[in-house]
């Protein structure tokens, strides 16, 4: 049962390589093994959403994916958005100015659902982008400054003002 | 800078995944636990086997009761009532299980897979009894003569005891008198009302990790929450240990809510194993486990008499409710029976007043505080009967509230009661006012005729509202250390603790405001027992008020010393000094100046010797408080129901809430927002639900449904700032938990006007199925 096997995990553009069961969850290896610990676990059962990462860009719950499926996909986390030390993503950066989080348990993975769907869905509107936020929970906010925050970060990522 | 809209300062390390939640301090070597819970709701326990999990590779160690049977039950923190002693938890069952979830054994492991992997090998061999889950029921026997003696530990025999825990009456003026003697036209009117058992659910579960640093002879906790100074003295108590050798240290919060960071058995358990086993030990609770073992709330039945008379003036009203408890009293005690009693009249006058209540065992996870405890419940008993008030006597219900409303000229209004062991007395506040400006800025005149316009149209559309009033900032005390370094940087240390709502920033705020520096210059610790020595935690929608006013204390007396110094040093009097920039300026001549760090290396102990003053710039401040400090609002609803599945929509909500001031307008709506979401969760969604034999429905997140983005509307809020706080420096009231209070009552409400039938709601969650029985 504790046969570990070799594992090598390209995540935000670096390399681990790992050893893991192979009953072992992306999102414990990615936490524990990669010391990634930015994602959250909040349910385990695949519908809080707090566990989201992308994977070759597609959100995925990383508490339902092994971590030996990810073999030699690219995968990113909340810690991979920011582009460096003193800038924010303009998901977290929106966030931050719309008061988008409270505990900020939730928020990895929403920053991460949000941040991918953006990219491939650029000018996605109110609702689909309210529909897109119903697949993750939060427990703080009631949501509405997750919208709002969405909405922003939307605008900023188009390049409108 | 106070009642800025000022950015978090907590919020770039979160948003970064930096943060530290319980989960995430990992240490070399740590072991994991997992325990091993009743599959069944009551049963004798036969045995208890751990050999077999032992025996698994990465296995470390398995506690039955008897590792254990030391240890005393789990002690009260709040309204620690007498009666309730026997009822308290032990840390591992004792011959007895009480419900699904009770913590039986627990293994140690190398890892949390084999933890569980051991967990499931233990072999539970338990005698199945009857469940009883009815709290309405007449109490049948529920502890024997040795556990009752066992659990209350007072060192003398205790008999046997039945499932009533306690009953209390609280009361003032003459109800049975008003009763038996009613005036021309008085009228009796009664409603029932029930509010379902459901609970906070923050998105992080617990957890905790602890080690025994044992060249600094000091146990270490992480991923404490809400009461650390507390649970610092409990779990040193527990272990045998002196506070003095516990640390116990608050990291991120992953949302409070009620229930999180209460003194559990696993707490224990786990601090107890990092002595004991001399390995960092962690334990993260699953959110299956959490489902069951995490404190419950609510879950209380209401029966009320009011004496009415024709003018829909309540001249008497006469209550009682049961509180389902679940299987044991926790560290809360009787503090959700006591404060649905005590703010049950909510802001009416009612001259006559007596509230009955019943705290009863039942085989369910047992159940504690969750935001706005027994006034969500109370308010939606009392709301609802105001309504039927105003429809048997054919009153617009706005009036009938105006005419009970202790009017602004009575305050500080006094009820000769007590809530939370202090005086209650409603501090200040004008809730007519409050009631027109929500009326007027949301025309809410104009929304009731819409509703009336498309329900005539043949939709199921309709408005409600409800009053209320809450309560916060409960002392004794609390205080803060604000100190300045030699490079002028600020740190302000208090032994508040945060669940995630921004405390650090309304308390970075309050500091900034006062020195004349960005809040966001100001570093905040708290929640850390080796920081500073007292702190009282993060309940009751306290913080803003107490630790914002000894930070507020701290800050002026820094303020006065940094002034003190300057002036000596710059040779002008004090008065010509002010502060600004992290600087102490001369006020006619600014450029006359000496940083916070110049003052701050000025203080150093042989400079400060000279100064007589005491070393280090650094002062600080107390706050205490005898009373609580009563806020008050309004929700309303706008719903529509679809006829054919019986679903309820929520499509505005509305809150008018009267703070006294607002530190950060931008926190204090996200709270009412976050309070709202929940308030809904409990008026539509959320219930625990038992099979017959015991056996919890819901144990996931697909069979307990927390709403989602897709079912809260945007919540509509105004913030008045009209009845400041005269009892605080600040002025301020709790923002914590008026977002949830009303929830409940203004969607019955709305409901019931979109069927067109009054009263027909009187439980919540309000099930489509029950509306589809009320259409046909
Ligand atoms: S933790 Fe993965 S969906 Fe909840
Ligand atoms: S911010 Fe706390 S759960 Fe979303």
């Amino acid at each position: 049962m504790s046969s570990a096997i070799p594992l090598r995990l390209y995540v935000n553009g670096d390399r681990y390589e790992i050893a893991v069961e192979p009953r072992r969850t992306l999102a414990d290896a990615l936490r524990e093994d990669c010391g990634l610990t930015g994602t959250h676990l909040g349910c385990e059962h695949g519908v809080c959403g707090a566990c989201t990462v992308l994977v070759d860009g597609q959100p995925v719950r990383s508490c339902l994916m092994f971590a030996v499926q990810a073999e030699d996909t690219s995968v990113r986390t909340v810690e991979g958005l920011a582009p460096d030390e003193e800038r924010l993503h303009p998901v977290q950066q929106a966030f931050w100015e719309n008061h988008g989080l409270q505990c900020g348990f939730c928020t990895p993975g929403f920053l991460v659902l949000i941040a991918g769907y953006l990219e491939e869905h650029p000018d996605a509107e109110e609702a689909e982008l309210r529909e897109v936020l119903s697949s993750n929970l939060c427990r703080c906010t009631g949501y509405q400054n997750i919208l709002t925050s969405t909405m922003c970060a939307a605008r900023a990522m188009r390049g409108e003002p | 800078m106070i009642g800025a809209r000022a950015l978090r300062i907590e919020d770039p390390v979160l948003l970064r995944g930096a943060g530290r939640f319980a989960a995430d301090t990992i240490r070399p070597g740590e072991l994991h636990m997992r325990v091993v819970r009743s599959p069944i709701a009551h049963g004798r326990i036969r045995s208890v086997d751990v050999t077999p999990a032992l025996l698994l590779d990465g296995v470390v160690a398995a506690w039955t009761h008897a590792d254990i049977a030391e240890l005393p039950a789990i002690g009260f923190r709040l309204t620690p009532l007498a009666d309730l002693l026997p009822y308290r938890q032990p840390v591992l069952a004792r011959r007895i299980v009480r419900y699904v979830g009770e913590p039986v054994a627990v293994v140690f492991a190398t890892s949390a897979y084999l933890a569980e992997d051991g967990a499931e090998l233990v072999q539970l061999d338990l005698d199945p009894l009857p469940a009883h889950l009815d709290a309405d029921a007449e109490p049948v026997a529920w502890l024997d003569a040795e556990q009752a003696t066992w659990a209350a530990g007072l060192g003398h025999q205790l008999p046997a005891q039945d499932s009533q825990a306690t009953a209390f009456t609280v009361e003032y003026g003459d109800v049975a008198a008003a009763f038996a003697a009613p005036g021309p036209g008085y009228r009796v009117i009664e409603s029932d009302a029930r509010i379902g058992r459901h609970t906070g659910v923050p998105m992080e579960c617990r957890g905790l990790a602890a080690v025994y640093d044992a060249a600094e002879q000091q146990l270490i906790v992480d991923g404490a929450a809400k009461v650390p100074f507390w649970n610092r003295e409990a779990v040193a108590a527990m272990c045998g240990l002196p506070p003095r050798q516990v640390q116990v240290r608050e990291t991120h919060v992953g949302g409070g809510f009620g229930p999180r960071g209460e003194l559990y058995p696993e707490d224990v358990l786990v601090t107890l194993a990092a002595v004991r086993l001399r390995r960092p030990i962690k334990w993260i609770e699953d959110r299956q486990e959490h489902l069951v073992a995490t404190n419950h709330s609510r879950g209380q039945h209401h029966r009320l008499r009011a004496l009415v008379r024709a003018d829909g003036v309540i001249e008497a009203l006469d209550a009682a409710f049961v509180l389902d408890q679940g299987a044991y009293v926790r560290t809360h005690g009787a503090t959700v029976a006591s404060l649905t009693a005590s703010m049950l009249p909510g802001p009416y006058r009612i001259p006559n007043f007596r509230v009955r209540a019943q705290v009863r065992l039942t085989h369910k996870t047992p159940a504690g505080t969750y935001r706005s405890p027994g006034r969500y419940e109370g308010t939606f008993a009392r709301e609802r009967l105001v309504d039927r008030i105003a429809g048997e006597l054919g009153l617009d219900p706005v009036e009938v509230r105006e005419r009970n409303f202790i009017p602004a000229e009575a305050m500080p209004y006094e009820r000769p009661i007590q809530a939370m062991g202090t005086e209650l007395v409603h501090d200040s506040g004008d809730y007519a006012l409050l009631r027109a400006k929500v009326w007027e800025k949301f025309d809410l005149d104009g929304v009731r005729r819409d509703v009336a316009a498309r329900r005539a149209a043949g939709e199921l559309a309709g408005f409600g509202f409800a009053f209320f009033v809450e309560k916060s900032g409960i002392g004794p005390y609390e205080g803060a250390r604000i100190s300045v370094d030699s490079s002028g940087a600020v740190t302000v240390t208090c032994g508040a603790s945060s669940v995630g709502q921004g405390v650090d920033t309304v308390l970075a705020q309050v500091a900034a405001e006062v020195l004349g520096i960005a809040h966001d210059s100001i570093r905040v610790v708290r929640g850390r027992t080796d920081q500073f020595e007292y702190g009282r935690g993060a309940f009751a929608t306290r913080l803003a008020v107490m630790a914002g006013s000894a930070v507020s204390n701290a800050a002026q007396a820094l303020a006065d010393k940094a002034r003190r110094v300057a002036a000596h040093t710059l040779g002008v009097p004090v008065e010509d000094l002010s502060l600004a920039g992290g600087k102490v300026l001369v006020t006619a001549d600014p450029a006359r100046a000496l940083s916070f760090g110049e003052i701050a290396r000025l203080l150093d102990p042989s400079g400060a010797a000279e100064l007589k003053e005491s070393p280090g710039l650094t002062a600080d401040g107390w706050f205490h408080s005898d009373h609580m400090t009563y806020p008050y609002g309004l929700h309303a609803a706008v719903v529509r129901i679809d006829p054919g599945t019986g679903q309820t929509h929520v499509e505005r909500f509305i809150v008018g809430y009267d703070v006294g001031r607002a530190l950060n307008p931008t926190l204090v709506e996200g709270q009412i927002a976050g309070g709202v979401a929940q308030g809904l969760g409990g008026a539509l969604y959320e219930e625990f639900r038992y099979a017959e034999d015991g056996t919890p429905l819901c144990t996931t997140f697909m069979d307990y449904l927390i709403p989602t983005a897709m079912e809260i509307p945007p919540i509509e809020t105004l913030i008045t700032e009209d009845a400041p706080s005269p009892i605080n420096p600040l002025g301020v009231k709790g923002a914590g938990e008026g977002g949830t209070t009303a929830v409940a009552a203004a969607v019955a409400a709305a409901v019931d006007d979109a069927l067109g039938r009054p009263n027909a709601i009187t439980s919540v969650p309000i099930h489509p199925a029950r509306i589809r029985g009320l259409l046909t």
